[in-house]
């Protein structure tokens, strides 16, 4: 596992990042629960968070904070992207409300057919 | 089974595209063109040190605007949703039952432990999320986190008392005057400096206190409240409580 410490580190954020999508992709279109398929929005969501900074990354960057660490004079060769880092945390916000009113939808389905099953729900499918 | 198949294709096809994005992927080795003005310009403009605040308030205040538009209108969606009608004493006895169950699970007390503990951080949870929110352009952190923090604050006071009453006129008046106050902010923005959303129709102040770079403390705690008290409601609404006939 030694080739893992000679890649960029955020190669391994994004491939991370892909892997979740991919993995939250499969838990919404096989799952039948629809708890399990909001858990399956949320693993995309949170992977497609990751792959955005990881390419907002420059190497060897830090955060972009202006302090002692981080000279004003030297700042544009050590920080990393600050833009994707600012729609990342757009996108973090959206999410969480996005989720929110899903798994309100959710408990008024439980509370109208006693089921979380989406198979139930047939009659206003199409 | 057809199902099954398109599935499983559609994954694949998804993972080939994901797996030529990561085998073509090199990471950057400087700054975007974008990226470079902000960091060069930022501080100097703005006098905000942490940069991520400078885009995400001033830079890019609008898309502010409009994610905390979109915060909002959820919070509201959740709250039409989960909305809780009056209990008609004429209801069948079937129902009571039900109630009578779903109440006893309301009315269990949490344990000593949680409830000694929500005491004692309660306070220290709320202040936490204020340094967050009023610090937001200094380190790292800012109103949503701010915000997001004190919803967690009242995450615990509903563990630790259920039975507690979170007021709802009050949850709607300060968020009502903070979302308010920040489009009345941005558009002082337009006639006294810049445009949209400049933080600099206050005095940019000392660089690295507190009191400093413009609005942008006022417009994060403005953001603050409104997230933490939106957020507050939200969980409110999704606390198990009599809910009435769909």
């Amino acid at each position: 596992m030694s080739f893992l410490a000679d890649l960029p580190i955020s190669l391994i954020v994004l491939c991370s990042g892909l892997g979740l999508v991919l993995v939250g992709l499969w838990g919404m279109l096989t799952q039948r629960n629809m708890i399990r398929m909001i858990i399956g929005f949320s693993l995309t969501d949170t992977g497609i968070h990751m792959v955005m900074v990881s390419i907002g990354y420059v190497t060897s960057g830090t955060a972009p904070i202006i302090n002692d660490a981080v000279p004003l004079e030297d700042a544009v060769h050590s920080v990393v992207d600050p833009v994707p880092s600012a729609l990342v945390l757009t996108a973090i916000v959206i999410g969480l409300g996005v989720t929110a009113v899903m798994l309100s939808y959710a408990v008024r389905i439980y509370k109208a057919r006693k089921t979380l099953m989406i198979d139930e729900c047939t009659e206003s499918k199409w | 089974m057809i199902k099954r198949i398109f599935i499983f294709m559609m994954l694949a096809l998804m993972a080939l595209i994901f797996f030529n994005l990561a085998i073509n992927y090199n990471e950057s080795t400087e700054l975007s063109k974008l990226g470079h003005y902000y960091v060069e310009n930022g501080p100097q403009e703005l006098g905000a040190p942490n940069l991520v605040t400078a885009v995400v308030v001033t830079y890019r205040g609008l898309d502010t605007l409009g994610e905390v538009t979109v915060l909002f209108i959820s919070a509201a969606g959740v709250g039409l949703l989960l909305r809780r009608t009056r209990r008609k004493d004429d209801d069948e006895d079937l129902e009571k039952g039900d109630r009578a169950e779903e109440t006893a699970g309301v009315h269990k007390p949490a344990s000593e432990i949680v409830e000694t503990a929500t005491e004692l951080l309660l306070p220290m949870v709320i202040l936490f999320g204020i340094y967050v929110f009023l610090n937001g352009h200094l380190s790292p952190g800012g109103g949503f986190q701010g915000g997001a923090i004190i919803a967690s604050g009242t995450m615990f006071l509903l563990l630790a008392l259920p039975e507690s009453h979170i007021s709802r006129m009050m949850i709607s008046i300060i968020e009502s005057f903070s979302g308010f106050s920040y489009v009345v902010v941005g558009v002082l923005g337009v006639t006294l400096a810049g445009g949209f959303l400049d933080n600099r129709i206050m005095g940019l102040g000392t660089y690295g206190s507190l009191f400093s770079a413009g609005a942008i403390p006022l417009i994060y705690t403005l953001v603050g409240l409104k997230v933490g008290f939106e957020l507050s409601a939200v969980l409110d609404r999704f606390r198990k409580e009599d809910t009435g006939p769909l």
